[in-house]
């Protein structure tokens, strides 16, 4: 007997800021696949997911959901960007045992009228884990780019170290982007640092980049690439990152 | 080389170059000076054309072109240098990078081949040699984490790179020490000291054009030259402040 599935709504926390319509023209089927990723005490775990106009039509759903359990003193890395379809969703949940670590890197761009999204949880079971995300949004036209970030850290979880970053950055009127830090700690030992900042270009480091002979294009490449480039700092395989870089950038100069 | 006429410029709306007249000649080094709030620095970003910056009577011609009708970047494909008093940091570009992509757009501009990485890096070198800035900071991002002293350098370091035809230098000398203020000195001379080059050199103090000896000496004063003379004049500045020699002017 198959249970009939109730779609999320906007009043639903995870999903307040997505395009829950857009549901609606995916295969439904596998709304609740889940992907589940073990890492086994003392093992490393690296994935990379670039949804790119290479693999998703513009009208697209795109849902990627994660579930990672850490086993003492593993490692995962996720890097992401998130550059096409109507609705790009990246879910993690991430349980770590103790001395674990997860590193987030993601991206989203886009423009026309769509919503690009990470949503993460990181569930701080045991001591001594630590956990990184760094999410950069560029959107413009009528684009939105969500960063929802939840971090629970139960109450033996001391020496927890979980850090947050988001910034966006807005290119147009009408863009827009969201952040939600969620933190709920019980531990009394721990270090969780969360940021979020939303800005646009910085006109007078485009007015000196003109005056050194960059056109407004090349200099709102080079600045944007600077600004998504600390998502995947940590991603130390160059090709990877060079990649993911240069799909993001595409997408960029493909549309604006 | 560098023709401004009549030039009338507001920010905000606010007034600030009233009917402002200077002609450079090639080989020339032409220095502005000025009390606070004269438009210094005003004419400089109206020459290099910060958006904000309107012009609203007057002309600019610059190698027999309307500069004011070029936009900042193709200005600087046209060979005009623009060095800031305060310069620019930018987080997540290094300095190799920025230059290099400049440079390029600015030989594309002008349809010249592109500089390979390697011969970038060999003039890069070749000029911070000559600024006596360690090549490390031209790795590091842009500016960022720059002493006062560093970002002037550096700013000369970009001007050897760009070899540009005309420079406006704005208050480079602020923030230098004796001996910073003579490396960059000898570099602006080394640099721009040409027959075919011309720079207006915008400052506050003598000490500067005691390394960079000027040709002509301008004291701008409410948005005007109120005066021109030679070398003599900054000095009689010097000696008797703006107060006393607009008097006699």
């Amino acid at each position: 007997m198959t249970e009939a599935l109730i779609l999320p709504t906007t009043r639903d926390e995870a999903w307040r800021y997505s395009d829950v319509a857009a549901l609606e023209g995916m295969d439904l089927s596998t709304f609740d696949d889940w992907r589940d990723i073990e890492v086994p005490a003392g093992e490393s775990f690296r994935d990379v997911i670039a949804i790119t106009d290479e693999n998703t039509g513009p009208d697209e759903t795109v849902l990627h959901r994660l579930r990672v359990r850490l086993g003492e003193g593993a490692r995962c890395e996720l890097f992401g960007l998130i550059a096409a379809g109507r609705l790009g969703r990246v879910e993690v949940v991430v349980t770590l045992a103790r001395g674990s670590h997860f590193e987030l890197g993601g991206v989203t761009v886009g423009g026309r009228e769509t919503t690009r999204e990470f949503v993460t949880r990181m569930a701080h079971e045991e001591p001594e884990a630590t956990s990184n995300q760094t999410v950069r949004s560029v959107h413009w036209g009528k684009g939105t780019g969500n960063f929802l970030g939840r971090i629970d850290v139960v109450r033996n979880a001391q020496k927890t170290d979980a850090a947050q970053s988001f910034k966006g950055l807005l290119l147009e009127k009408g863009a827009s982007v969201n952040s939600v830090p969620q933190l709920e700690i019980f531990a009394d030992d721990v270090k969780c640092a969360h940021g979020a900042a939303i800005g646009q270009l910085d006109e007078s480091a485009r007015f000196y980049m003109a005056s050194r002979g960059l056109s407004p294009d090349l200099s709102r490449r080079l600045l944007v690439q600077a600004f998504i480039g600390d998502a995947f700092v940590a991603l130390d395989d160059e090709e990877q990152r060079e990649a993911l870089m240069q799909a993001a950038l595409d997408k960029l100069d493909r549309h604006l | 080389m560098l023709k401004i006429e009549n030039l009338h410029a507001e920010i905000d709306g606010k007034a600030i170059l009233k009917g402002l007249t200077l002609e450079v000649q090639p080989g020339e080094v032409h220095a502005i000076m000025g009390p606070n709030g004269a438009g210094k620095s005003t004419l400089a970003y109206v020459l290099g054309g910060r958006p904000g910056y309107e012009v609203t009577e007057g002309s600019v011609t610059f190698g027999g072109k309307d500069l004011l009708d070029l936009e900042p970047h193709e200005r600087a494909a046209a060979g005009l240098f623009l060095g800031f008093q305060y310069p620019v940091e930018i987080p997540g570009v290094s300095n190799v990078q920025f230059l290099r992509e400049a440079l390029n757009a600015q030989r594309e501009e002008r349809g010249e081949e592109k500089l390979t990485g390697g011969e970038f890096l060999k003039l890069a070198k070749e000029k911070a040699g000559l600024l006596k800035l360690d090549m490390d900071m031209l790795k590091r991002h842009v500016n960022v984490g720059f002493s006062g002293g560093e970002k002037k350098r550096a700013e000369m370091v970009q001007m050897g790179i760009l070899d540009p035809q005309f420079a406006v230098l704005d208050e480079t000398d602020s923030g230098l020490d004796i001996d910073a203020l003579r490396v960059v000195g000898d570099g602006i001379n080394a640099i721009m000291r040409q027959p075919d080059k011309g720079v207006l050199l915008i400052t506050h103090y003598q000490r500067l054009l005691e390394v960079v000896k000027p040709d002509k000496v301008s004291i701008l004063s409410d948005g005007r030259i109120v005066r021109t003379g030679g070398p003599e004049l900054a000095m009689q500045l010097e000696e008797e402040g703006y107060d006393r020699v607009m008097e006699t002017a």
